[in-house]
């Protein structure tokens, strides 16, 4: 990662009294992968669109290599869009939908033809120059929108949940590719999406956001290893949020004390000792064990059957429900339902955080 | 549950018959008469295209073709002015977001619409008085862009509704002035609606007798006018050539600006 290309200082967006983006600040480098992940509704699409000039700022700056672009329309800033339904213009050949942003820049027809071709084939799609997009099936649609998208060589690409019109198995295949294209071309892609799975596996870092504000930004597995806050530690993953009472902080470690009695130290972004915390803990870090070595004593109360893993939901002493992953190949020895098991918590599995 | 089925109500048949038959019996009479070989329009003779040579050559064919082409240029122009104002009008609606006063504007675009015929062909009328426009081509063309637009303006919008927003995004995106968005994008979306408003304005113009017959001055006819001025003199075979002629015109523009909308309509 060299410089930052695009930085996003303070920006805020209200719908009349509804303020979609709160003061929002992050910064995007140069030939990065960054995603902005949420629930819908947390803002990422507003944001994505006040990238693009879509949606006026109501605060802040959008800067490009420094210059504030806040104030451009759309048409005069140097980044292109995939949308989500790709918006390919249905009168136009697949050839002519790339050829479009090239042509508005000025370039001649025969410029422009010959980078909309190169563009076509890093999509694989050099075959349909002729065709209409109406004759393509979605995923092919989806190509040339990004071929569309990328033949202006824009500085940042963005991209709107572009995977989500598309069948599963379609979408797991695109998404390798499409990190394979970020790599070849180099160009800053910042993907909208609430798919947590789609984030993880494909950006270099994701932004976490919720209700118009940043929870968390970070390199995937940072997300998911070491959650900011309950929000983050929740949306990512699955988790067990117990609430505990706390001992001690120092030097991002946390001393609770578990349900049933037990001391646990575990990490913490907390830095000042509260009396109360609540700590998320990872199922798949979670192993049974005999009770006397168990960190946490609970009954089993029922299994699902996911095919790599197995999933036992069990209850706290307090009634709290857990959930543990179990890897298939132990399944021999899952416990009966109603029966008391001990949990022993792995490296890795805790994490406090305020309540 | 089972659908309900209109064919099973008792009389069904027969009420269908009896509409068909007041609506399309005059209009069947009429064509088929004016194959008529008799000079009687009750009496068959024989079938003969002696009425349509009539129309073109016959002694009343001067002030028929005078009428007939004074129609078409209005209809043309009125046509063309009417799904300019109408166009203009839809993109304003469909695409300048909300302002101040949008339900007020979409009911008076369609107004003429509500409006008892006559009540605008009087109000025509004494506004041209008023401002001392004399009657002719150029009072009876106002009048017909005027009461054309909301024809022009349904077909319009409906298919400027069913175009997103998105393309003219994706269009601005990729470096489009708002202009270049509308020219090359919007716009030939929207063709299909532009031209199946502008075929039926040009057939609401074509065929209105009422506002024309008001706003006219001496001496101008439209054909729908002429036709009226011969009848009142008796029905001779003649005029039903004529009104069958007028009815093939009004059936292929009707038919055409309903396929081209609907071709539209399927291919996005």
């Amino acid at each position: 990662m060299t410089g930052t290309v695009i930085n996003i200082d303070r920006v805020v967006k209200r719908f009349g009294t509804f303020t979609a983006l709160h003061e929002v600040s992050l910064d995007i480098a140069e030939n990065e992968f960054f995603t902005l992940l949420g629930p819908s509704g947390c803002g990422k699409t507003t944001l994505l669109r006040c990238i693009a000039g879509f949606e006026p700022v109501s605060g802040g700056q959008i800067r490009l290599h420094g210059e504030d672009i806040a104030p451009l329309p759309p048409f005069k800033r140097p980044v292109n869009t995939v949308f989500q339904h790709y918006a390919l213009f249905p009168h136009m050949t697949v050839l002519e939908n790339v050829m479009f942003g090239l042509q508005r820049l000025g370039w001649s027809v025969v410029d422009a033809e010959g980078r909309a071709k190169q563009a076509l084939e890093l999509v694989h799609l050099s075959q349909f120059l002729k065709r209409r997009p109406g004759q393509l099936s979605g995923g092919q649609q989806q190509r040339v929108a990004l071929a569309r998208a990328l033949a202006p060589e824009p500085k940042v690409l963005l991209l709107d949940e572009p995977l989500s019109a598309l069948d599963l198995k379609l979408r797991q295949a695109v998404r390798m590719e499409l990190k394979q294209i970020q790599r070849e071309t180099g160009i800053a892609f910042v993907f909208v999406t609430h798919d947590q799975e789609e984030a993880l596996t494909m950006s270099d870092r994701i932004a976490v956001m919720s209700d118009g504000h940043v929870q968390q930004i970070g390199a995937p597995r940072e997300i998911y290893e070491a959650p900011a806050n309950r929000f983050v530690a929740d949306f990512i993953g699955e988790t067990n949020l117990i609430e505990v009472p706390v001992l001690g902080i120092s030097d991002g470690m946390a001393e609770v004390s578990l349900p049933g009695g037990r001391a646990l130290r575990c990490p913490t972004p907390l830095s000042r000792a509260v009396g109360q915390g609540v700590l998320s803990l990872r199922p798949e870090r979670i192993d049974l064990c005999p009770a006397s070595e168990a960190d946490l004593t609970v009954i089993a109360t029922d299994q699902v059957y996911l095919g790599t893993d197995i999933q036992l939901k069990a209850q706290l002493a307090g009634g709290q429900e857990m959930t543990v992953r179990l890897q298939n190949a132990e399944a021999t020895r899952l416990p009966e339902r109603g029966t008391e098991v001990g949990l022993k918590l792995e490296a890795g599995a805790a994490r406090l955080l305020s309540a | 549950m089972k659908q309900l089925d209109l064919r099973r109500f008792p009389g069904f048949f027969a009420i269908t018959l009896l509409c068909v038959v007041v609506l399309y019996a005059p209009l069947l009479v009429v064509s088929v008469y004016s194959f008529n070989a008799s000079t009687s329009i009750t009496n068959w003779g024989g079938v003969s295209l002696e009425w349509y040579v009539d129309v073109f050559t016959g002694p009343e064919s001067p002030k028929f073709q005078r009428a007939a082409m004074n129609s078409l240029i209005i209809a043309v122009l009125a046509g063309l002015c009417a799904t300019l104002i109408a166009t203009s009008a839809a993109v304003a609606m469909h695409r300048a977001g909300r302002f101040k006063g949008k339900t007020a504007t979409f009911a008076l675009i369609n107004l003429p619409l509500m409006v008892p015929e006559v009540v605008t062909a009087v109000a025509s009328l004494i506004f041209f008085t008023a401002i001392g426009f004399s009657g002719g081509v150029g009072t009876i063309l106002l009048a017909h862009i005027t009461f054309c637009i909301p024809f022009a303006y349904l077909p319009i919008a409906a298919r400027m509704q069913s175009v997103p927003d998105s393309y003219e995004q994706a269009a601005m995106d990729l470096y489009a002035t708002p202009w270049e968005a509308f020219r090359l994008i919007l716009l030939p979306l929207m063709m299909p609606g532009i031209f199946s408003g502008f075929l039926l304005a040009f057939i609401i113009s074509l065929d209105d007798f009422l506002i024309t017959n008001f706003v006219k001055g001496a001496g101008v006819e439209t054909l729908p006018t002429a036709i009226f001025g011969a009848v009142k003199q008796g029905i001779k075979p003649n005029i039903m050539a004529i009104s069958t002629l007028m009815l093939g015109v009004s059936v292929v523009f009707v038919t055409l600006s309903w396929l081209i909308g609907r071709s539209g309509q399927a291919k996005t």
